[in-house]
């Protein structure tokens, strides 16, 4: 009889990291709904057309250049084209988008040595890459539901509070702003950013599921939500109102999707709230203070490198160790 | 009534339906038996006899060599007829061995000063239990008489029977618990009695209700309590164990006692029952063979040396090309054997046949940083930092992170959606970190 000598233990769960990227996939599928029906097919294309690019640009790295040549894709360049498609505006063309994902799979993902080992969220290396790249086509906006005419360019609701000021948008004669519009989604902005509904439909079966650092978006968004509140409570005249801030821009793109990237973010409960805390400090004082309407993108990109740090700092205490750590 | 349990690990299938309503059966005296002199954790045992020798069931043929060691006594009434050497799968290196013939029926050579235990001093049972080779019957095969020796200065508080029995598959120490529940609750007086802890208390999971019905009748009256454990692996490892009943941490690096606590195994409380009371040394205990390799899945009573062969002869096997590894003990700490004609030793509570349709390779991803491994350990570590200091060889580092708190209990590779085997990593580790230190202190 011919028997096995494996290391223990000998029962393995079923789970797999293609496993998890397909559950992250399932999870947005109630955002490409939305952007789909808010923006049309030009977005559901664009989103299509990432994923696919991320896929071949995957497989001619881990096939050609690392002659990995049993390599089967396991979903991550995917959920990297989704995400970094979500975080883009309906105005840019194919080889801008080309050029983006490139950055995202390349300079984001592959030079550290591919999956698990980058510092910095692919898709968002992506999107500031495009961001200071195509600088209009990346800010140019389009208005929901004016796919069946010609489209009308507008400005995102972050973006005119930065320009007019808080008043602009309680009469805000361009377009209806109100929260339940925020909340759903029919609101100018990036491809998958606009519908904090489908986001947090995602987000929830992603809890379901166990596949989410679920203290990260908790802190990250409860931080934000405090810091407006203290603003909005000295002068609501000057500054928007809490729940504005929760649900304009990509806040909850970020928080849920961007934020919570298994490889660039803590590993430990402590570790994931001192994150949420710091991304939800910088993306409030970029959104006060700084010259770009908002601050999603950056603080994570911030807050990416400062992950091997927090989680050294933020370690469990061992079992069976005082609480000093000493043993 | 919430579930008492830890922080972290687990749940894999449990698989206990295989064997968990067989009753328990005894088997018919081997051939042949085959008696590792290093039958415990410690050193080896002093071969008493030699080849050519006429042998009792019962009679001492090696003795404890030093304080941590174990007798060792003949399973069946033959003759010597080889010492010879074979490879321990528990030590991974190869032990000496005295083969024994059996020659005829069962002719006991019991302990002298047997008998009723509550006329006995502590000192005369704890003489009793070296005397019979008693050791941690979980699969530690830590000496009983030494855990019952409490050293100077330090005092027992409580005693905790390990009945958890968190391996998937392994259904024995259930199966005792239904058929042997006053002789285990005489067991657990006698070590009170030798201890002079006063109370003590048995760690059930939850998903052996019938059990804990059965052990709650057969204590009551004694200062002796049945905890319901939420059924969860590794509930029956034994910081996690203690932890679950008396929420006290067993310090980094030390013992049970640190905590007041001694904890010995339901099998093992069921030996120190039968050697004090019966005058019987080790030479028999509870195995559960099972898997889905087993044809006849089941409880049974086996005396130590049989071979692996021999045991599985009784349950029958599937085809030979479905079986993927056999090991002794359960899935997740079981040790794989090489080959099936090696003989069992006294911490064998299983032997799980496993095929290939449960045991698949898993394929292998990056680390994906998802946390699982950090989540499920129940020590608190952070697995995968550690593979990587180890992996590096920065042994500094890795103790520093904890490296020899790991219990090797395989919580973190059960889990690990990218199929890294991070428990071997450490196991290694542990090894080279020790050889390390010994060098150093030459």
């Amino acid at each position: 009889m011919k028997l096995k000598v494996a290391a223990a233990p000998h029962l393995r769960s079923k789970d797999s990291v293609r496993a998890v990227m397909v559950d992250v996939l399932i999870a947005l599928i109630p955002s490409v709904i939305v952007s789909t029906w808010v923006f049309g097919l030009r977005a559901l294309w664009i989103m299509l057309y990432t994923m696919v690019l991320a896929e071949v640009m995957e497989l001619f790295i881990m096939k050609v250049l690392r002659k990995q040549k049993d390599f089967k894709p396991d979903g991550s360049a995917s959920v990297t084209g989704l995400l970094l498609a979500m975080n883009l505006s309906l105005a840019v063309n194919w080889w801008q988008i080309l050029i983006g994902t490139f950055a995202a799979i390349v300079l984001g993902k592959h030079v550290y040595g591919g999956l698990g080992k980058n510092v910095f969220n692919p898709a968002l290396v992506g999107r500031v890459f495009m961001l200071i790249s195509f600088p209009v086509a990346m800010t140019t906006w389009y208005r929901p539901f004016y796919y069946k005419f010609d489209t009308i360019t507008t400005a995102t609701p972050l973006a005119i509070l930065k320009e007019k000021g808080v008043e602009s948008l309680t009469n805000w004669s361009d377009y209806s702003i109100n929260l339940k519009s925020l909340f759903v989604g029919t609101i100018p902005g990036s491809i998958g950013e606009v519908s904090a509904l489908a986001l947090l439909i995602g987000f929830i079966y992603l809890v379901v599921r166990g596949r989410i650092k679920i203290w990260i978006p908790v802190t990250y968004i409860s931080t934000v939500f405090v810091i407006a509140s203290i603003f909005y409570i000295i002068d609501p005249t000057k500054y928007a109102s809490p729940l504005f801030h929760l649900f304009a821009g990509g806040l909850m793109l970020g928080a849920l999707f961007m934020a919570t990237d298994m490889v660039t973010s803590p590993m430990t409960v402590k570790g994931q709230v001192i994150f949420g805390l710091g991304l939800g400090l910088i993306t409030m004082i970029i959104r006060l203070f700084g010259g770009y309407p908002e601050g999603v993108s950056f603080s994570i990109l911030i807050m990416n490198a400062l992950v091997p740090l927090i989680d050294i700092y933020a370690k469990p205490r061992i079992f069976g160790t005082t609480r000093g750590g000493n043993k | 009534m919430a579930l008492l349990t830890f922080k972290g690990g687990v749940h894999p299938p449990e698989k206990k339906e295989l064997a968990e309503h067989k009753e328990i059966k005894v088997l018919p005296l081997p051939e042949k038996v085959y008696i590792y002199t290093t039958n415990h954790i410690g050193a080896p045992a002093k071969i008493l006899v030699e080849p050519g020798q006429k042998v009792k069931t019962g009679q001492k043929i090696g003795e404890a060599n030093g304080f941590i060691s174990a007798n060792i006594h003949s399973s069946v009434t033959g003759e010597v007829v080889e010492i010879t050497k074979m490879t321990n799968a528990a030590t991974g290196t190869k032990n000496d061995v005295i083969v024994i013939q059996r020659t005829g029926e069962d002719e006991w050579e019991l302990i002298p000063n047997h008998g009723d235990y509550s006329k006995k001093s502590p000192q005369e049972i704890v003489d009793i239990v070296k005397e019979a080779g008693i050791v941690g019957l979980g699969g530690a095969m830590f000496p009983s008489h030494v855990k019952m020796s409490i050293p100077e200065g330090k005092k027992a508080e409580y005693l905790i029977i390990n009945a958890a029995e968190c391996e998937p598959y392994i259904t024995i120490d259930h199966r005792m618990m239904l058929e042997r529940s006053k002789e285990i609750v005489t067991g657990i007086k006698i070590i009170m009695h030798a201890t002079g802890v006063k109370k003590a208390y048995i760690g059930i999971e939850s998903n052996k209700p019938d059990a804990i019905e059965k052990m709650k009748e057969a204590v009551s009256g004694e200062p002796i309590e049945v905890k319901v454990l939420k059924t969860k692996y590794p509930q029956g490892a034994e910081k996690q164990l203690i932890y679950a009943i008396t929420k006290k941490e067993v310090p980094s690096g030390g013992l049970p006692l640190d905590v007041g606590a001694i904890v010995f195994n339901v099998s093992t409380t069921y030996a120190i029952y039968e050697a004090v009371e019966k005058g019987k040394p080790l030479v028999e205990r509870g195995i559960t063979l099972t898997g889905e390799g087993v044809i006849n899945p089941g409880n049974f009573i086996y005396r130590i040396g049989t071979l692996a062969k021999d045991l599985l002869d009784h349950v029958g096997l599937v085809e030979e090309d479905k079986i993927d590894r056999i090991l002794y003990g359960g899935p997740m700490m079981g040790i794989p054997l090489p080959n099936i004609e090696l003989p069992t030793f006294k911490g064998n509570n299983a032997l799980t046949v496993m095929t290939k349709e449960v045991a698949p390779d898993k394929e292998l991803f990056p680390c994906i940083r998802c946390s699982k491994c950090v989540q499920v350990c129940p020590i608190n570590l952070m697995p995968y930092l550690l593979k990587m200091q180890v992996e590096k060889r920065e042994y500094d580092k890795a103790l520093e992170y904890g490296l020899m708190d790991c219990i090797e209990c395989g919580s973190c590779s059960y889990a690990c959606p990218a199929g890294i085997e991070l428990v071997k990593t450490f196991k290694t580790g542990k090894k080279v970190a020790r050889a390390l230190k010994g060098r150093a202190k030459k």
